[in-house]
């Protein structure tokens, strides 16, 4: 026979004005197994808590409900002082008489019998409560980092100065990401590489940073804490450690036509190539679909010409493992190329570029060294247009956001514009200017007032070469909405602020951690306001613009803050948390895995049955209570019943729903009496 | 169900809700004080993906007149996908229920988010309401009688 004792509040007079409280306490005094039950005014006072710990010694308890708030508010300090009395914490239950009671109703007969019940049917749940255990599990303090852009950069120089070792991977030979090759940074028009170069120096020197560069994510398994992970390096062809970074491969390679990617196509590289002078690793790479030697099976320039003969043709990719206790997700963002904008003539048209082409263009260090030409001629540019919004907020190219950081590059782009070629003509359509940001403001205002931009509220409906006086020329036509009439024009060159999404593969990468990620594929937050940089998947962190458009200064506040949650986790040795973990019964499992299609965190695997001579009897599914958040999917989906969950066991609930109609003339009676 | 037959039905309903959404929907109702009928009683659970059909079924076996589903809003269940399968699986059930005969009115399945106090407060009025003309569920119950005559 259960032993349970029954605790009801008044809540000063927050329960007692509208719930009989003493009825209460009478009602559930004639429950079988309940064995003590009373009311006070304040239970979560001092007094009030000490009145149910001496009750758990006194009268030996095996179950306790207290009647009283939202569990939210005071499950937590009941169950800490029923431990401290000597009860498994997980043998007390809240029954919530205020929120779900006494607040929502006025007829006092009404509320209590109502209060009855809700109290009768947790303390009929009470009674299958199991003694539960919060999990404890181990923690590796190591992390990874996906993405070398700023953010990840940012993250992993974070938790590596915490001490913490990190393995941070970047899929392209060098990190840096897009702000590489950005040339001068809102607000404050500073060089961007100026601020990102010496960061990237940082990351290669510091000892607790290993750095896979070329490199992809190959599979994750494990949960929170211990993470295995396999990391591919792609073959370099290239033996890095005796590798100078001399440069002569890259001089003589004859393949000299290769659009440069870190050029956004605007500029050529070689097939053996180091994709920008600051680039870290300093150390080329060999393109394979463009190497003379592997395309055709002649050339080796560049082994004859390497001074300590680093080239290795021979070379495969490498699979490492390496184990982290915790992921951040870095993997930045690109933008729609111009090909996507036919009615603009991307693609076509090769004076119609794309932002990021346009900073190229204008950075020191592009194919231009920061002369503003036409792609086409080589020609000054006289009269630029820039289209906002191309793409974002536009449902017919599939994108419904905003991509935030276009209204402000593009007024630095006509305020860059109009520094390097005086008397010439900006642009900019737009449908509002966006400028949200410290000084961000100021700098738009600054563009038109100051650099004359020329801002115009509309949209372009189509974009058409004319060839004027022997020179092709860019015709524009759009709509002024604000003076209400058509405008038309004659352009040197359009730029498309294209819309942001995330990096190809993004989604790829997260079906291998295990996270969510949007209809777009951007990463989704574990809550929008409170937990903007935790994934719903324990462990796996996000920061910067793989999780939504961002610039530059969000992109670092995230890392930063990334970087402050892997070290809180890896602050202790061990993780503690709730023991609301899926359980299977073996014996009952026959293996349709239904649980594993439905488990959102992975946290169901296969465990053979085997006899003693070592034969497989039958395949069953295991709970692995790391990874399980408690969610219950795999419960109600299973065939045999074989699963069950800690905290919310079937028989629990059934017992629950039981507890309220077997009160029916019950509550009645007691009411009346 | 033995019932007083001077006394005015009040019908028990039962509702199921996720811990994340809904419940704390309710708990938002009770602090800002929203009155609402005291008919519906809450069984708390993880996820709407945990409930168990047979739960419904229970429920009913056990008394009640009607059943209220309710957790979080399509793309907001916490554990990203619970909400999904319940949709599924309470669609499945729905037809069953029909090919059986209850009415399914009696029946209601929402989305209330812990934002939405309010919505809870008229969900919970709109199905009382409801399920107070439909009267006591006596075929279910007696359904159950039946049983009890068949495997005494």
């Amino acid at each position: 026979m259960a032993r349970i004792g029954v605790f009801i509040c008044w809540c000063g007079e927050n329960i007692s004005r509208t719930v009989d409280v003493v009825k209460v306490a009478e009602a559930m005094a004639g429950v079988p197994g309940v064995v003590t039950s009373v009311e006070y005014k304040y239970m979560c006072s001092d007094p009030g808590q000490k009145i149910m710990k001496e009750s758990i010694k006194n009268d030996a308890l095996d179950g306790v409900v207290v009647a009283l708030c939202s569990p939210l508010m005071h499950e937590k300090t009941f169950r800490t002082a029923a431990e401290e009395a000597g009860l498994n914490p997980f043998l007390l239950e809240v029954a919530n008489i205020r929120e779900h009671c006494s607040w929502v109703h006025e007829n006092k007969e009404e509320a209590t019998k109502k209060a009855i019940a809700i109290t009768r049917s947790t303390v009929e749940r009470v009674r299958y409560n199991l003694q539960l255990k919060n999990i404890t599990v181990p923690i590796t303090a190591r992390a990874m980092v996906v993405g070398g852009g700023i953010a990840g950069i940012q993250a992993a120089l974070d938790i590596a100065n915490g001490g913490h070792e990190v393995v941070l991977v970047e899929r392209t030979p060098s990190i840096g990401g897009h702000m590489a090759g950005l040339s001068e940074t809102f607000p404050t028009l500073d060089c961007s590489q100026c601020i990102l170069t010496p960061r990237m120096v940082e990351v290669a020197r510091h000892p607790k940073i290993k750095l896979y560069s070329y490199a992809e994510v190959e599979s994750v398994s494990g949960f929170v804490g211990n993470f295995e992970v396999k990391i591919r390096k792609k073959a370099r062809s290239v033996d890095t450690s005796s590798c100078t970074g001399c440069g002569i491969c890259q001089e003589k390679c004859p393949q000299k036509n290769i659009a440069s990617e870190f050029e956004e196509g605007l500029g050529k590289r070689k097939a053996i190539y180091v994709p920008f002078p600051q680039a870290v690793p300093n150390k080329p790479v060999i393109d394979r679909k463009h190497c003379l030697y592997f395309t055709k099976g002649k050339c080796k320039i560049c082994e004859k010409v390497c001074g300590p003969k680093a080239i290795r043709y021979e070379q495969e990719d490498e699979i490492v493992e390496e184990r982290i206790g915790a992921i951040v997700l870095a993997t930045g963002y690109e933008t729609l190329p111009a090909t996507f904008f036919p009615e603009y003539g991307g693609g076509r048209y090769p004076d119609v570029i794309t932002g990021l082409q346009f900073e190229r263009l204008a950075s020191a260090s592009g194919p231009t060294s920061g002369e503003l030409k036409r792609p086409s001629d080589g020609r000054r540019p006289e009269t630029v247009v820039f289209l906002s919004c191309a793409g974002s907020r536009d449902l017919a190219k599939g994108i419904s956001y905003c991509s935030k950081i276009c209204c402000m590059y593009v007024a630095k782009h006509a305020m860059l514009y109009q520094h390097k070629v005086h008397g010439g003509k900006a642009y900019v359509f737009y449908m509002d200017v966006r400028a949200s940001g410290k000084n961000y403001d100021e700098f738009v205002r600054r563009a038109i007032e100051q650099d004359k931009a020329i801002y115009v509220r509309g949209r372009v409906a189509r974009v058409y070469e004319k060839e004027i006086e022997g020179v092709k020329k860019l015709v524009v036509k759009g709509a002024d909405t604000l003076l209400g009439e058509q405008v038309e024009i004659v352009a040197d060159m359009v730029v498309l602020a294209s819309a942001v999404k995330p990096s190809v593969g993004a989604a790829a990468l997260a079906q291998k951690v295990g996270t969510p990620y949007d209809q777009h594929h951007f990463y989704s937050e574990a809550h929008p306001k409170l937990r903007p940089v935790e994934s719903n998947t324990a462990g796996i962190f996000l920061a910067g613009a793989a999780q939504a458009p961002k610039d530059i200064p969000e992109s670092v506040a995230d890392a930063s803050a990334a970087a402050s949650k892997v070290q809180i986790l890896f602050s202790r040795k061990e993780m503690e948390r709730d023991p609301y973990v899926s359980m299977v019964n073996s014996d009952r499992c026959f293996g349709c895995f239904s649980c594993e299609a439905v488990c959102p965190y992975r946290a169901i695997s296969r465990k053979e049955i085997k006899n003693r001579s070592g034969e497989v009897l039958k395949v069953v599914a295991e709970v692995n209570a790391g990874l399980c958040q408690g969610c219950g999917g795999c419960i109600a989906i299973c065939r045999a019943k074989a699963c069950d969950l800690a905290g919310y066991t079937d028989q629990q609930i059934f017992s629950a729903i039981r507890g309220f109609n077997t009160t029916s003339t019950y509550e009645e009676e007691v009411v009346k009496k | 169900m033995s019932m007083n037959m001077n006394m005015k039905f009040e019908p028990k309903i039962m509702a199921f809700v996720c811990q994340w959404c809904t419940y704390t929907g309710a708990d938002l109702a009770g602090t800002s004080r929203m009155q609402y009928s005291p008919y519906v009683k809450i069984i708390k659970l993880p996820c709407t993906g945990r409930i168990d059909v047979q739960f419904i079924v229970k429920a009913f076996e056990e008394g009640a007149d009607g059943v209220i589903v309710s957790g979080c809003h399509p793309g907001d269940c916490h554990y990203t996908s619970g909400n999904y399968y319940a949709r599924r699986r309470f669609e499945m059930f729905h037809e069953l229920m029909s090919f059986v005969g209850v009415d399914m009115r009696r029946i209601q399945f929402a989305w209330v988010s812990a934002a939405e106090g309010r919505k809870w407060a008229e969900l919970v009025n709109e199905v009382s309401k409801r399920v107070e003309e439909l009267g006591p569920f006596n075929v279910f119950h007696a359904l159950r009688e039946q049983a009890n005559e068949l495997n005494p």
